[in-house]
């Protein structure tokens, strides 16, 4: 006997994250979910954004990694609302569920904020399956890793809303393509932005900061 | 890297959908839809669904897993087409504005009862 179902295996989370999306919405808060590989420059990048769109633009972070609270002490400095969620002590989770941010933003606290981040775990897989109730995705690719990211893990650039090429300043040094990088991410996503920048010495930043202040 | 989660859901979402009427029921197979976009690997996702299954319902219950192709849609012209390679991009339109008409699907269809 064949018993019809026809469900979403993840419907339990999307249902968590469209409840997130309504809080959000009544908070008046934009949600970006920020993703990248470990490494790519993700906190540096926010720490610089942070200090550029405060105080005109009230910012909160969430923060997730697997252990340690490094990132959320960074980012704490900037002045901006910082929590962190770690998914295991021991070695957890690879992604941010929706029911782990509905949670982290009560603790956080929406009321006052314009704009919430959500600094997902370093995983160029698992974060791209997972709604987690935000109204935009950005990716970062960061020079020191390989120009065929995009087309290795297609999923995570085709579902981003735009890209950011983190540590561009290296480029003399390295024998990386940003062209052909860049390429290769409007072959998995036509059309989207991508800002080539340095977290660390700010070029090319006003571009990604004008990008973000448009979506509030 | 995540299917063990998604095997719970897959367990839950299967043992839900049982008629409670039925006495000592046993599932044969479970019949899935993976889109080939989807970040899920068939391997891993059956290796986790055997650990977790054992003393239930759904003990040496068959994984079918159907694969869904990428079929994307160029908005800007209209042409459809299934896409073997991660390529999104319209063939006649530079910069069309394209969508993923199918392949991102984890979707748990049916399952069938053993006679």
């Amino acid at each position: 006997m064949e018993i019809k179902i026809r469900k979403n295996i993840l419907e339990k989370n999307l249902t968590e994250a469209d409840k997130n999306r309504n809080f959000f919405r009544e908070k008046k808060v934009f949600v970006l979910n920020m993703m990248s590989s470990p490494g790519s420059g993700k906190t540096q990048t926010l720490c610089r954004t942070l200090a550029q769109l405060m105080p005109d633009i009230q910012v909160g972070v969430i923060v997730g990694d697997i252990c340690t609270t490094n990132d959320a002490d960074r980012l704490a400095k900037t002045g901006a609302k910082v929590t962190q969620i770690n998914t295991d002590q021991f070695g957890g989770d690879c992604h941010l569920t929706a029911p782990m941010i509905d949670t982290a933003a009560r603790k956080l606290g929406c009321d006052d904020l314009d704009l919430l981040i959500v600094e997902n775990i370093g995983n160029l897989v698992c974060p791209a399956e997972f709604d987690i109730g935000e109204n935009a995705r950005v990716v970062v690719l960061s020079v020191t890793e390989g120009e065929d990211k995009p087309v290795k893990y297609p999923l995570m650039f085709q579902v981003s809303d735009a890209a950011i090429l983190n540590k561009v300043d290296l480029l003399p040094y390295l024998e990386f393509d940003a062209a052909l990088a860049v390429e290769n991410m409007k072959t998995v996503h036509p059309g989207m932005p991508v800002f080539e920048l340095s977290a660390k010495t700010g070029q090319g930043f006003e571009p990604w900061l004008e990008w973000l202040r448009q979506q509030l | 890297m995540h299917e063990m989660g998604i095997a719970q859901e897959l367990v839950r979402i299967a043992l839900e959908a049982l008629p409670r009427d039925l006495k000592d029921p046993k599932v044969a197979s479970l019949n899935l839809r993976i889109g080939k976009l989807s970040s899920v690997v068939p391997h891993s996702l059956t290796f986790c669904f055997e650990i977790i299954t054992k003393d239930t319902p759904l003990e040496h219950a068959r994984l079918d897993i159907e694969t869904v192709p990428v079929v994307i849609r160029c908005d800007t012209c209209g042409r459809q087409w299934e896409a073997d390679t991660p390529v999104f991009r319209c063939p006649d339109c530079e910069n069309g504005q394209v969508r993923m008409i199918s392949g991102r699907e984890i979707d748990i269809d049916s399952l069938t009862l053993m006679e």
